[in-house]
């Protein structure tokens, strides 16, 4: 238990909070690579998933996109696009964004799919435009899916984005493998314990997102915690 | 494809060590999460939080799980029994999910027939709900088995060999055409194991070809 002494004395050393490789610089370039690589790649997914979705085309590839991609090494990825395109922080979030489509398409999809025809309709029928039927009829249901989506890509880029640091000088992963390659257990441990405080937050933050979504959806259901 | 050629005897060997980590721990997987699926399905007070108690775990990123193993169980960084149970843990994580909703999905009406035909709780467990549930908790085991495959590549960044090593190496190396080797080999391996489950699913439920 004293490589865990070991770890909190790495986190208590104010030297390591401090300057371009502290703690909270790491923090924020960890945040900000997982937050740009998510927005970039809702961009591409959530459309086009809700354009297939709404037209109900594409169920079958969509299906085998996301199965498959659950088979594709994710540090593959990461060290072929770092091959590509040399280092810097390119090549991660490209890697990045490639690993968090496939959640974001599938969850956009079934969830604009599984809005039925009949409510559609319905909402056409009492006179709503065709952005008004898009916007609040068939998002509001979809939306508890398409954070599930989310949900999903968030954890995969989030746990991505430390082994980024394999490649590129970038995030809290650094000090994995830093720790690793000094035997330094205490910097090793203390960097996995951050990292896991990051994707635990972001794992409640989303959970919560997606309770609200839910309870925004069906407001007559009782308020119960949602399948992830 | 041509390194793939001249280098295929390590591929070979690698392809080994990949299914000496992964196969142990798939079964691992199965063997934990169906009686503690089965249990929260049948005390839903405990097993609520408890399969929110496995979401959390498998929101926790790989790396940094495959070095607080080791920490908490004494077992060296750098060995198989380390990579093992950090992909048990997850195997087991998103398993239970589905063991879960296999048993729930039993038919409560079967179920009282088979009590009132003198089924014994036991009986009942083997040879009602466990067939029952069975293509469900398959299902589950075929996404744990691809993932499975997949994450074990992480091993490599620690330096436990595997199919990873053949990422790591060709990217310190410079060499592309031997991480695209690792990147196919692996999805392959995960997709032929896939397939096999998916046979053998067939094999033991065969009543739900009919059906789908």
């Amino acid at each position: 238990m004293n490589l865990f002494a070991d770890a909190i004395a790495w986190l208590a050393d104010p030297a390591h909070w401090q300057g371009a490789g502290g703690v909270p610089v790491r923090i924020g370039q960890h945040l900000l690579l997982t937050a740009l690589a998510l927005v970039v790649a809702a961009a591409i997914a959530l459309p086009s998933g809700a354009l297939l979705g709404r037209t109900r085309n594409g169920g079958a590839v969509i299906g085998a996109v996301a199965g498959s991609a659950r088979a594709l090494s994710t540090i593959g990825v990461l060290t072929l696009v770092g091959l590509w395109l040399g280092i810097g922080i390119g090549p991660p979030l490209v890697a990045l964004i490639v690993l968090a489509v496939p959640s974001l398409l599938a969850g956009a999809y079934s969830g604009v799919q599984s809005v039925p025809d009949e409510t559609t309709s319905a909402a056409r029928a009492i006179g709503m435009s065709g952005a008004q039927v898009i916007w609040r009829v068939e998002v509001p249901l979809a939306l508890p899916v398409i954070v599930g989506g989310a949900r999903a890509a968030a954890l995969q880029v989030v746990a991505t984005a430390t082994l980024a640091a394999y490649t590129a000088n970038v995030g809290l992963g650094r000090y994995l493998f830093t720790g690793l390659k000094t035997q330094d257990y205490g910097q090793m441990l203390a960097g996995s314990i951050l990292v896991i405080l990051l994707a635990l937050a972001l794992e409640l933050i989303f959970a919560t997102l997606q309770r609200i979504a839910a309870r925004h959806a069906s407001p007559s259901l009782p308020s119960k915690r949602t399948p992830s | 494809m041509t390194w793939l050629s001249q280098n295929w005897p390590q591929v070979v060997s690698l392809v080994g060590e990949h299914l000496a980590l992964s196969l142990p721990a798939i079964v691992l997987s199965v063997l934990v999460a169906v009686p503690l699926g089965r249990f929260a399905q049948r005390r839903p007070r405990v097993g609520g939080p408890l399969t929110s108690a496995a979401a959390l775990l498998y929101a926790i990123p790989a790396l940094p799980m495959l070095i607080i193993v080791p920490v908490l169980l004494g077992v060296p960084l750098r060995s198989s029994t380390n990579m093992i149970i950090t992909l048990a843990v997850y195997g087991t994580a998103l398993l239970v999910r589905s063991v879960v909703d296999g048993f729930r999905s039993v038919d409560p009406a079967v179920r009282e027939s088979a009590t009132a035909i003198g089924y014994s709780p036991l009986g009942m467990f083997w040879r009602v709900d466990l067939p029952l549930a069975l293509p469900v908790i398959l299902a589950g085991v075929r996404v744990v088995t691809v993932s499975t495959i997949s994450l074990a590549t992480i091993g490599a960044l620690v330096g436990i060999g595997n199919l990873g090593s053949l990422l790591t190496d060709g990217f310190q190396r410079g060499i592309t055409s031997e991480v695209i080797v690792g990147i196919l080999v692996t999805a392959v391996l995960a997709l032929a194991l896939d397939g096999l489950l998916l046979l053998a699913g067939r094999i033991l439920a065969p009543w739900r070809r009919a059906r789908t």
